[in-house]
Formats: C-alpha cells, structure tokens, sequence
C-alpha cells in the first residue's frame, strides 16, 4: 500500500460525496426560486408555504455541498502537489475565476435571502434567491470547465515540465466543456425532480391516508377532496425532469462522440472493445448485441471504425514508453450502462407522470348530453386536472436513489475512464501526488474525512426524512408584510429590529 | 508594479480580508456559550453572524483559489507541507458550518447541543491552526507557532466580543463588553509576542533596519489591540470594532511583509508564479468582478446594519 493508493481513495471519496449533494443544490435551488417566482406572480399562499418548504430542505442539504466543497478547494494541493504544479497555471485559472465570480455571489445572496425576507422589499429579497442560483450554476460551469481540460487539454503550452496557459477562451470554451455542462447541469436538474418527486410522492400518499383514516375509499383514487396542494408542484418536477433528461441523451451523445475523437481509450473500455472494429455493435446488457450501434452512436456513420483497447494500448506504448494504458475495464463498462439506464428510468418516469396527471379534455354541454352527476363525473366534465395515482406516488418515492447512483456511475465512468492519466496524455495520476505527504498522514486525514462525513450523511438524512414528514408549515395567518411602504419599524435610536425565525433560526 | 508582485499582494489582500470577517465569526462561535444564558440569547449572539459567515468563508477559498491559479507551487508547497494542521482546521470548518447551517432546523435540544459543539470546536481549530501555521511558517519552531496560536485565537475571541458588543443591546451586550475586557488579558501579552516575532523573522536574517516598515505594521497592530481593549472600557464599540480590525489588518500586512519574496523556505515568488498570460489574464477580470464583489458584500452587511435583540417567546 503506497500513500497513493490511499490519495486516491481519498479523492474518490470526498469527491463523490461533494457531489451527491451539489446536484441537489443545483437543480433545487432553481426549483425554489420558481415556487417563489410563483408566489411573487400569483399571490397564492400556498406557493410561499411550499416555498419554505421546498427551501428549508435545500438550506439543509446547501449546507453539506459547502462544507465538502472547502475539502475539495485544499485536497488538490494536500495529495496531489506534483499535479498542481503542474497544471496550477491553466486549471487554477477556472478554480479561482469560481471562487471570485460564483462563490461570492452565491454564499451572500444566500444570506441576504434566509434572512431577508422581512427586510428586504418583496421583489429585492426574490431577486437574492435568483442571484444565489445563478452563482450556483456558474460554479458548476467553471469546475467542469476545469474538469474538461484534464480530458481534453486545450489553449496551453508545456514550458519547463509545467502547463502555461496560452489561452483562457480556448480554456473555457473547449468543446468537452460544452458538451460536460450541459450535461451534468441538466443531470443535476434530473436528480432534483426526481428528489421533489419523491417528496410530492411520499406527501400526496400521507394526505390520503390522513383523509380517509378508515380506508373506504381505495387510495388509487383519494378521497375526492379538493385538488391537492401536491399536483403543482409534482407537475413543475414532472416537465422539469422531462425537459432535463432530453438535455442529458443530448449532451450524453455529444459526449459520446467526443470520446471518440478524444479520449478513445474510455469509449473502448465503456464499451468492451478489445480491437479495432468497424460497424461495432453495442450491447446494452452482456448478451445482447445490436449491430453497428456502437460506430453509428460514435460518429453518425454505422461502418465507421471505432478503436479497442488492445490496438490503442500497443499505439500508446509506441508513444508515452512501456507501461498500462488501459483503465479499469469492468469498473467503467458498468458504470456506463449504469448510468444511461438508472438515469433514464426516472426520466422515463417523468414522462409517464405527465401522462398520467395531463388535463382532461373538457367535455362542455355542447355535446347535448345533460349535466352529468356524481363528483368524479362532473370534475372530469369541468377538465379538472386527473388525481396522481397512488401506485405512480409510490413508484416516485421509491425510484429516489436512481438519479443519484447515475450521477455518482456517470463520474466513475468519466475519471477511472481517463486513469491511468490525470490529464490525458500530459499527467499520469502516478506522478501527480504529493512526495513529501507520508501514507500515515493521508491515512489519518482519509480516516478523518471518512468517518466526519459518514456521520453527516447519517444526520443530513435524518434531518431531511423528519423534515419531510413534519410537511410545510401551516398556512400563516398574516402573510409577511413587505417592509416597503411601512415606514420602517420607526425606532430612531436604532435598537430592536429582531430577525424574524423565518428560516434558518 | 510587475505582475508577481501584484498578485502576492491581491492574495495578501484575500488572506487578510478573510482573517479580519472570519476573525470575528470565529470569535463568536466560540463565545456564544459564554455570552448567552438561553436559548433565545444564543440565537441573538448567532443571529450576528447568521446572514454573513458563509460570505467571510468563501474569502479563504477565494485566497485558495488565487494562490493555486498564481502562485501553484506556494499552494502546493503549503498545503502538503501542513498537511495535518490543514486536516483539521477543514474538519473544523465542516463542524462549524453544517453547526451553523442546521441548528435552526433541528428539533430536539440535543441535537441543538450538538450543533453548538460543532460551532465551537470547529471555530477554536481554524482560530488557533491558522496562527500556528503562519507563525511556523516564519519561525519554523514550536513555541513560535504555540505564541502565534494563541496570539490569533485570543485575537479572535476579543474581535468576535467587540463585534457582538456592537450588534447586539441587553444583557448580551454588557456581557459581551465584560468578555472582551477578560479576553485582552490573554490578547494583549500575546499580541507583543507574537507581532514581534513576525519582522524579527526576517530580521534574523538581514538586520535590524532591514524592514522598518514590517516593525511598523507590528507596532501599529500592537498599538491598535490596545486602543481597542480601551475603547470596549469606554463603551465606543463601532470604534473598537474599527480598532480590533485594523490591528488584524495590519497584522496580516506584516505577515505577507515578511514572507516576501519567499513564501515558503527556499521558494521566491518569481519561481513559484505562474506565466504572465495566465497573470494578466486573471488581472483583468479581477479588477472588473472585485468592486461588486465588495459592493454587495457591504450591501449585504448595511441590510443587516441594526443591533439584534432577544426574541421574546
Ligand atoms: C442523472 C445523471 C445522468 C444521466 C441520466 C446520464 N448521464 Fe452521462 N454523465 C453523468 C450523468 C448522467 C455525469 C455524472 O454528470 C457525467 C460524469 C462526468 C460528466 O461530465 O458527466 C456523465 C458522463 C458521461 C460521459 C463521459 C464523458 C467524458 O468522460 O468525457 C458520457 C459519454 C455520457 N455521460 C453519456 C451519457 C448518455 C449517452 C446518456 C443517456 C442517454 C447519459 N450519459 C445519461
Ligand atoms: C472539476 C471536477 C473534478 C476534478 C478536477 C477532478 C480531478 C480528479 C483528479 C486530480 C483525480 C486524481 C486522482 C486519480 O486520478 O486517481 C481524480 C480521480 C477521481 N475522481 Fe475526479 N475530479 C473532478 C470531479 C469528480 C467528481 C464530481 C467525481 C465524482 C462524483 C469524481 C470522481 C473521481 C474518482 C472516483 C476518482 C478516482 C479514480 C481512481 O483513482 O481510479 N471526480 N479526479
Ligand atoms: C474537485 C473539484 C471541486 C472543487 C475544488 C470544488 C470546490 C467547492 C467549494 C470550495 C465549495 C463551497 C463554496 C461555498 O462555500 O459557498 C463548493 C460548492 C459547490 N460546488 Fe464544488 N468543487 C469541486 C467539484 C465540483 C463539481 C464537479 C461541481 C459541479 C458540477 C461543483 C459545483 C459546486 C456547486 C454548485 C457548489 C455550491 C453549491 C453547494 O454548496 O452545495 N463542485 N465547491
């Protein structure tokens, strides 16, 4: 056991863990600034309350990406000091432009918004939220843009042993960039519908068991009360996630093709490939072969040649010296696969949610028929919105996990893919870390970091699942009185203005 | 000014930005049990903090930042060099932050108890690491980093006393005066140690007169620290706070003053930066993003101008 092995394990770790919950934030904090965008339109309480809902569960888990994402910002430079000397010139340049341009904006408008609600005007306290997600999506576009360039280093020079960056535009704009954004964005979009999917889920059951204690209705279709307060949002989430997930096969493909040109050894390996083939078949699951599906999904041409392991592993040794080229095969075929099919499914869900709960066509009194009786028959002749079925709320609350073990399977493709590199062609991972840090010391700090975020991880669910059952809070008699156009609070000797509890405290 | 030049001062500039807000963020975690008797008191003396500390925290991991992207092998060079030290102030700041983060949004007092160990260990580590690391950084020797240790958590503490004294009226703010008052016992014998060590670590090496103007940032931080501790007696807070944040300011100015040009052994500047394209280009969009940057985080600090009080409930 060498202190790299374990430098590697740390990474993986802590990195997989900042990213369970970032995507959360991503996609969750645009969620909540539409509810509140919704409520700001409309007027409707019930927005606001499902605002502070929905925004209390992303605080929560906002928490959890901030405090590992410090990790992520100092590990670099812990275990991995030879690669940051090495890329610190081109890979530094994005990291510090996130902090500076994204970070900032982020964390104080975050502030601004958790305890601004009875301090700022209506509009100026709706626009922190939006600022806040904004910088949240900026960051994930500035990392990934640093993220690409180690698949794919672009606008450099190799002066003296270290990358010198020749230019920033080429940097940001590398086309693995573009294609990864996208991509991960709109993942990050798939893995807050199908968490908010859970959610409406798991409250939409609980409001007809509650509804109807003794069972005299079956739950399929609740007990006829008003339209539940649930539908909206379950709706919001449905075209949500639809919408994202057609982003994703876009982007994915994209990604696919990129492969091809850039970073063959990773497509080889995702798909099995031991020789150059042309036409080559794609298996979605071991058995099964569709013919010149690989070469078509690669390059748009089913004949089109695409490369195996073995011939590029020989071509390397050619070029970089004696040594293994290929990544772990198993690992990255079946994080591929499962990325694609565990992703898909809870877009596949989305897709049938929204067929599910779509209007029903008004049936007016133009047909001549007389007025029809009975609640069912007359909500259905109004257009009143179809009840979710209790089966399809079970089946959201249970397809929780899917999106994230996607997006966690989607990285290991994506980083064990590009091993045994750093940055492909450029780095090995050998010769990136540290060579002062001692295997005890990375042990120690593994074992810190492990077990610190294995207990978070524990409470963080505890907190968000009681959360969760608790529900939103009960309609507020007064709604908060935006403070424009009440003179203030009118005490001059500037004491006691306290924060509301609003939020946070 | 050259580029490298420029760019050790923007990081000095981070660094020190980050130990002035931080400072008393830290201060008033670690006060909070002392300067609250329940539980709405505990949320007063936090409430101070509340809308603002994740703002001072992304300062460090923008002073991070511009050193991996400027200076590559300073960041790795320091960060590998104290590698157990930087363990545990990041396992410090997770404690602190999801402490902060989620003791609103739990239910039970225990859970709250716990949250309130993480706000305090989490906020002693970082407060004691950080002066430890520099110090050794200057003197390479355990008692020095010891004094620096102490001399930056004492500093903190009395910072974070005076700022809850200016933030907060009632019982918290007399108690908070009293603490401050108890505090620069410690503060101030620490404060003519460890400043002096700072221009005497280069003065080692190039003789008194060498640095004339690093023994006067230490002798004005020393000056300040005792202005400030006289101006909490006399009651003037904004101008205490004023005081404990200069003093801070010019402590982190003698402390990058002192690790010019080589801020790690054996490592100047000029080696460790990185090519002038990659310099220029980050000046540019520096000079444009940092006056917002600044004008909303003063923004946000004038939303949450007014002192707090308990809430009654
Ligand atoms: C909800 C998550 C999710 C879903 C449904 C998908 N992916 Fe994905 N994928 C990711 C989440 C993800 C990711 C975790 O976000 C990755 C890891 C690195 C990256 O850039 O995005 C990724 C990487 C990634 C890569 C590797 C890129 C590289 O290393 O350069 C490819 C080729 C694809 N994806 C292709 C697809 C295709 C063809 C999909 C379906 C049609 C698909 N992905 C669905
Ligand atoms: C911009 C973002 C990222 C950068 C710069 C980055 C960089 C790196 C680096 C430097 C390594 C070196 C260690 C090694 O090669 O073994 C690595 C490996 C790894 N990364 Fe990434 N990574 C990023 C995002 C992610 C994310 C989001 C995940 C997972 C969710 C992830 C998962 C992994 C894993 C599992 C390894 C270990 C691979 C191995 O050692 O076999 N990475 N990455
Ligand atoms: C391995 C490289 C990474 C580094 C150095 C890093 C750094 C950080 C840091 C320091 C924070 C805390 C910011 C704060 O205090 O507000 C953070 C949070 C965040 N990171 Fe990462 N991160 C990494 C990987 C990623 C990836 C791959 C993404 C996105 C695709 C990402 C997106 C975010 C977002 C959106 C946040 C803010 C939301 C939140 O805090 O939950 N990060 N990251």
């Amino acid at each position: 056991m060498e202190a790299l092995d374990l430098a590697r394990w740390q990474f993986g770790v802590t990195t997989v863990y900042h990213f369970l919950f970032v995507p959360l934030t991503i996609g969750l904090g645009v969620f909540v600034a539409g509810l509140q965008t919704a409520w700001h339109r409309t007027g409707k309480e019930q927005y606001l309350r499902l605002t502070k809902f929905f925004g209390k569960i992303f605080l929560i888990n906002f928490a959890m990406g901030v405090v590992t994402g410090i990790v992520q910002e100092f590990q670099f430079g812990m275990n991995w000091s030879e690669y940051s000397v090495f890329v610190g010139d081109v890979f530094g340049a994005p990291l510090a432009l996130e902090a500076l341009l994204a970070f900032f904006l982020e964390s104080t408008f975050l502030g601004l918004w958790i305890f601004g609600w009875d301090k700022l005007p209506k509009r100026v306290h709706l626009a922190t939220i939006w600022a806040a997600v904004i910088g949240s999506n900026l960051s994930a576009y500035f990392i990934l843009a640093a993220n690409a360039w180690m698949k794919h280093p672009v606008g450099y020079e190799v002066v003296d042993g270290k990358a010198r960056m020749t230019d920033l535009w080429a940097v940001l704009t590398n086309s693995t960039a573009l294609a990864q954004v996208p991509h991960v964005v709109a993942g990050s979009f798939v893995i807050a519908g199908g968490f908010v999917l859970a959610v409406c889920g798991y409250q939409v059951l609980k409001e007809r068991r509650s509804a109807d204690p003794d069972r005299t209705v079956p739950m399929r279709r609740g007990a006829g009360l008003a339209v539940s307060m649930w539908r909206t949002p379950m709706r919001a989430a449905l075209v949500m996630t639809a919408i994202a997930g057609m982003v994703v096969a876009g982007s994915g493909d994209l990604s696919g093709k990129l492969l091809h040109e850039q970073q063959p050894m990773k497509l080889a390996a995702a798909e099995g490939l031991e020789r150059d083939t042309a036409g080559a078949a794609f298996s979605p699951v071991p058995g099964v072969e569709v013919p010149m599906l690989l070469s078509f999904l690669a390059t748009n041409d089913p004949n089109a040649v695409v490369r195996g392991m073995e011939d590029l592993q020989e071509e390397y040794t050619q070029r970089f010296g004696p040594g293994d080229y290929r990544p772990n095969l198993p690992v990255v075929y079946l994080s591929f696969r499962v990325m694609i099919v565990f992703g898909m499914t809870t877009v596949g869900l989305s897709v049938l949610g929204l067929w599910l709960t779509r209007r029903r066509r008004a049936t007016g009194p133009s047909d001549g028929q007389p007025a029809p009786r009975g609640r069912t028959l007359r909500r259905r002749a109004a257009g009143a919105p179809r009840e979710v079925p209790a089966w399809f709320a079970r089946l959201c609350l249970l397809a929780l996990p899917l999106p994230f073990i996607a997006m966690i399977a989607g990285w290991l493709l994506s980083e064990i893919g590009r091993q045994p590199w750093t940055v492909q062609g450029e780095l090995l991972t050998a010769a990136s870390v540290s060579p002062g840090v001692s295997l005890t010391e990375v042990a120690v700090s593994l074992a810190v970091f492990t077990l610190l975020y294995g207990l978070l991880a524990v409470a963080e669910a505890v907190l968000i699942v009681r959360h969760v059952k608790a529900g939103p809070e009960p309609a507020p008699s007064v709604p908060p009185a935006s403070p424009t156009g009440t003179g203030g609070t009118g005490d001059g000797d500037r004491t006691a203005v306290m924060l509301q509890p609003t939020l946070m405290y | 000014m050259e580029l490298t030049t420029f760019w050790f001062a923007v990081i000095a500039f981070l660094w020190t930005g980050f130990f002035v807000l931080e400072g008393f963020d830290f201060g008033v975690g670690m006060l909070a049990p002392v300067l609250s008797r329940d539980e709405a008191e505990r949320r007063q003396v936090l409430g101070t903090i509340g809308p603002v500390w994740d703002g001072n925290e992304v300062w460090l991991i923008t002073a991070v930042g511009a050193m991996f992207a400027a200076f590559p092998a300073w960041y790795a060079g320091l960060l590998s060099e104290f590698y157990l030290p930087i363990v545990l102030v990041l396992a410090g700041l997770i404690m602190r932050g999801v402490g902060l983060e989620w003791r609103g949004k739990v239910q039970h007092a225990s859970d709250r108890a716990w949250c309130d160990l993480g706000i305090l260990a989490g906020s002693a580590l970082p407060a004691f690491l950080w002066g430890a690391v520099f110090a050794d950084l200057l003197r390479a020797s355990a008692p020095a980093a010891l004094a620096g240790g102490a001399f930056s958590l004492s500093v903190c503490l009395l910072h974070g006393a005076v700022f809850v004294a200016l933030k907060t009226s009632g019982p918290v703010r007399a108690r908070a005066r009293r603490t401050a008052m108890v505090v620069s016992v410690v503060a101030l014998p620490a404060g003519v140690v460890a400043l002096s060590g700072i221009p005497s670590a280069g003065t080692a090496v190039a003789g008194w007169g060498a640095s004339p103007w690093l023994w006067g940032c230490a002798l004005a931080a020393m000056a300040f620290l005792a202005a400030a501790v006289a101006l909490t007696w006399r009651g003037r807070e904004g101008w205490a706070f004023t005081a404990t944040a200069s003093s801070i300011a010019l402590t982190g100015a003698a402390l990058f003053g002192a690790l010019w040009p080589a801020p790690l052994p054996g490592l100047t500047v000029a080696e460790a930066a990185s090519g002038p394209y990659t310099l220029g280009m980050l000046t540019w969009i520096g000079l444009i993003a940092l006056p917002f940057v600044l004008g909303y985080q003063a923004w946000s600090y004038w939303v949450f101008r007014k002192r707090l009080v308990a809430e009654v409930s």
